[in-house]
């Protein structure tokens, strides 16, 4: 039996390739092939989509194009900048130690734990707030002591929360290590002027704005030096190896720039949308608690806990019924683990395991929410009487 | 209601039957979603990705076989509660001294209590296993437990713990099927599944056997004790009575003119009772806490064929009810392994009456010594 309605409220995770961006990409799967290394017209023709591409993004973020590489996606950016400030920083005898918060995405917290694990690098974890924000002081004292590199989330992915990057950056600056941020969740919506920002480097993946899966940047102030994890021809600068991808980068770039042509409407839209979605849900189940900042916070991103629930069950319940959406224990082994962020922000074990993440995108209509929100309130109340129910 | 509009929640464990299960169900037209249960195992036993019923492999195997099928697929994290049921329970019956079989309490308390409620809150109308068994209706309309078709894999025994309200909730699509017509079902769908060995042992016990699992998680099960024969002479020491079944001869670690095998164990002394094949048999028992299929017994006393394991064949038995659920059983040819923790399930022709917990055995002609009063423990009475 097929839900009566579909409502994917999960784009956070991911979202649809836009058909103008997928109309841009389609001659360079199979007219504009060349290879943009290649010394003839072929490869001039691909060489030069890619730089228009990169003088575009530079454009967007407020720097030189030279400034931008592009990657496989926001996992490998945020890789080549953790592990190429640390490796660089080892070898020319600088200070090593990195810096980072507990509610890191996964691309940034497993690295970390990679490199003190196996590689011998000192790290440090600067404590979160109840909204899963970085605290200036707190972040002061983790800098105290030097280090390469300090990476601190732009927007986080679970509580949707916004951290002050101008602040955390000139804190830093001042200790003189690089300030790298993961903006994967932040792009398309917030500001991503690196001038603005004062960040060293920033990661960002295309398709959490309507761009493909499987490529993304990594911008990297001019002057920073980084030793290559993709070592090879001399792509990008000599910074990542491999031929580029010219129909990603070229959606990449598309994506980009629509999404900040079109930003004041989607912004309004995406806020319209979640404030009914909290307000709804917030109203109609008296335990649901909000997540993360309650202003400070992504503007597509609505995220609960919601006491005694099993999320892994609950997500069970909206797939059923035709509502996609997240959490940050769910997982498909049904072995889930309480969210290291939500723990990291101070919530018991229990309530880290019952989470759920609702984002919403161009395409969430008020009905989706209202049908979404009807979907949810019913799971809720079906799986909180089978909790309380006694055993036969 | 038609076909389309039932919603049936089969319980896939990547294996053969359930998958089968599954596609029967499909192919039937119900509207069918695949479930899958996360189960404990020992993370120091190999691992808690370990469990022999949800490893990686079954789960991502379940989920392949959905996938072909068309329908949704979900694994409930069933770890706590399995944990502090059918694991905890393993523990206690061995520390009772009886010889337990988790799957019967797997299924009283997991599958078609737990799972049920879970499924029946998903909407389902109705939850689908892959055991070997059948479910009528008697002309009362009572809800009858049927052994499977293929009498070589029935698997009534372990289901003897249902209520009529569960079986009126629960479908056996595969119990109308011989294996090896299963397994054809299988290979013409395209499952992958269907040269895959049967399952055997208990789920929990990752990498290890049960006897290490007694050592890490109740170390007092296993003290050793004296080996005694039946007038009490001590012929040796024993590991710890776990390690230990009734009927068993190697292993014992002594040196006798003749085979020796192990009686009884007697859990107050700590003692494992030995002799001689012929001192083995005993014709009756006494089983507790007593599940009635139809919600009660058939009569007073009656006959019926009883299967005292789950791989024993149903002996012919004389049956008496006493009060509160508990049956005595008087086999018309002495038993050899009668095994106190282990059940009793009671079968006239095809139909499963229903079962219980074998308490004590008594030897033939001697009755049984009353139970201590100091302790709900039965004794195994020292022949």
């Amino acid at each position: 039996m097929r839900a009566e309605r579909q409502v994917y409220l999960d784009h956070s995770a991911s979202t649809p390739v836009d058909p103008r961006v997928l109309e841009t990409m389609m001659p360079y799967f199979s007219e504009v092939y060349g290879n943009p290394t290649s010394a003839h017209r072929y490869g001039r023709d691909a060489e030069r989509a890619i730089e228009g591409a990169r003088e575009s993004v530079a454009a967007l973020l407020n720097c030189q194009p030279a400034e931008i590489i592009f990657t496989g996606g926001g996992s490998e950016s945020d890789n080549l900048a953790i592990r190429g400030a640390a490796w660089w920083a080892r070898t020319y005898n600088a200070p090593t130690r990195l810096i980072t918060s507990p509610v890191e995405h996964s691309a940034v917290s497993a690295t970390m734990r990679q490199m003190s694990a196996l590689m011998g690098f000192d790290s440090v974890v600067a404590p979160v707030d109840r909204y899963g924000l970085v605290d200036a002081s707190a972040f002061r004292h983790a800098c105290a002591r030097g280090g390469a590199i300090a990476s601190i989330i732009y927007a986080n992915n679970e509580l949707g929360s916004v951290n002050d990057l101008p602040a955390l950056a000139d804190i830093a600056r001042a200790g003189d290590i690089l300030f790298h941020t993961d903006a994967v969740q932040a792009g398309g919506q917030l500001t991503l002027d690196v001038k603005l920002l004062g960040v060293d480097m920033l990661s960002l993946s295309a398709h959490k704005f309507y761009g493909p899966k499987g490529v993304g940047i990594l911008y990297l102030r001019n002057g920073v030096e980084l030793a290559p994890s993709l070592t090879g021809g001399g792509h990008e600068h000599g910074r990542r190896a491999g031929t580029q991808n010219t129909p990603f980068i070229i959606g990449l770039a598309r994506a980009l720039e629509l999404a900040y042509q079109e930003n004041a409407e989607r912004l309004a839209h995406f806020r319209r949308m979640r404030d009914r979605l909290i307000d709804a849900v917030l109203g109609r189940i008296p335990d649901a608690q909000l997540s993360g900042h309650p202003s400070r916070r992504l503007p597509s991103h609505a995220s609960f806990i919601l006491p005694g629930i099993d999320a892994n069950a609950l997500l069970m319940h909206l797939d059923m019924n035709g509502v996609a959406a997240s959490s940050g224990s769910a997982c498909m082994t049904g072995n889930p683990e309480p969210s290291e962020i939500l723990l990291a922000a101070g919530y018991t074990a229990e309530e880290a395991k019952s989470g759920l993440r609702l984002s919403v995108g161009a395409h969430t209509t008020e009905a989706d929410i209202d049908y979404a929100v009807d979907v949810i309130v019913n799971a809720v109340a079906k799986l909180s009487l089978l909790s309380r129910e006694p055993l036969s | 209601m038609s076909r389309a509009d039932t919603r049936v929640v089969v319980a896939m464990s990547g294996g053969v039957d359930s998958s089968v299960a599954a596609a029967l169900l499909v192919e039937a037209g119900y509207d069918v979603v695949g479930m899958m249960m996360r189960l404990w195992s020992d993370p120091a036993m190999g691992g808690a990705d370990n469990n022999r019923c949800c490893t990686p492999g079954q789960m991502s195997d379940a989920r392949r076989i959905a996938d072909k099928l068309g329908i949704p697929f979900y694994v409930l994290d069933t770890k706590d509660i399995f944990r502090h049921t059918v694991v905890q329970y393993f523990i206690d019956q061995h520390r009772d001294g009886y010889t337990p079989n988790p799957c019967l309490e797997c299924n009283r308390r997991i599958r078609f209590d737990w799972l049920l409620r879970n499924a029946l809150a998903l909407d389902a109308d109705f939850l689908a296993t892959g055991h070997y068994a059948r479910i009528t209706a008697d002309e009362s309309g009572k809800w009858l437990l049927r052994r499977g078709i293929d009498a070589g894999k029935d698997q009534s025994y372990v289901l003897s713990v249902m209520s009529q309200d569960q079986l009126a909730l629960t479908l056996f699509p595969v119990g109308e099927y011989p294996k090896s017509e299963v397994r054809e079902i299988a290979a013409d769908l395209g499952l992958a599944v269907a040269s895959k060995q049967d399952s055997q042992d208990l789920c929990f016990l990752g990498k290890g056997d049960y006897r290490s699992f007694l050592r890490l998680h109740a170390p007092d099960v296993i003290k050793p004790g004296p080996i005694v024969n039946s007038d009490g002479d001590v012929l040796g020491e024993h590991r710890g009575l776990a390690n230990y079944t009734i009927g068993q001869r190697k292993g014992l670690g002594i040196s006798s003119n003749e085979p020796l095998y192990v009686l009884a164990m007697n859990d107050i002394k700590n003692a494992l009772v030995v002799g001689t094949r012929d001192q083995l048999g005993r014709d009756s028992l006494i089983a507790e806490n007593v599940n009635w299929i139809s919600g009660g017994p058939p009569a007073d006393s009656f006959r019926a064929a009883v299967k005292i394991r789950y791989r024993a064949r149903p002996q012919p038995a004389a049956i008496k009810i006493s009060a509160d659920n508990t049956m005595r059983l008087r086999f018309d040819e002495p038993q050899r392994d009668i095994t106190p923790g282990q059940a009793a399930v009671v079968y006239q022709d095809d139909v499963c009456l229903g079962g219980g917990l074998i308490a004590k055995f008594e030897s033939k002609g001697n009755p049984c010594a009353p139970k201590p009063s100091n302790s709900a423990r039965p004794v195994a009475s020292l022949a």
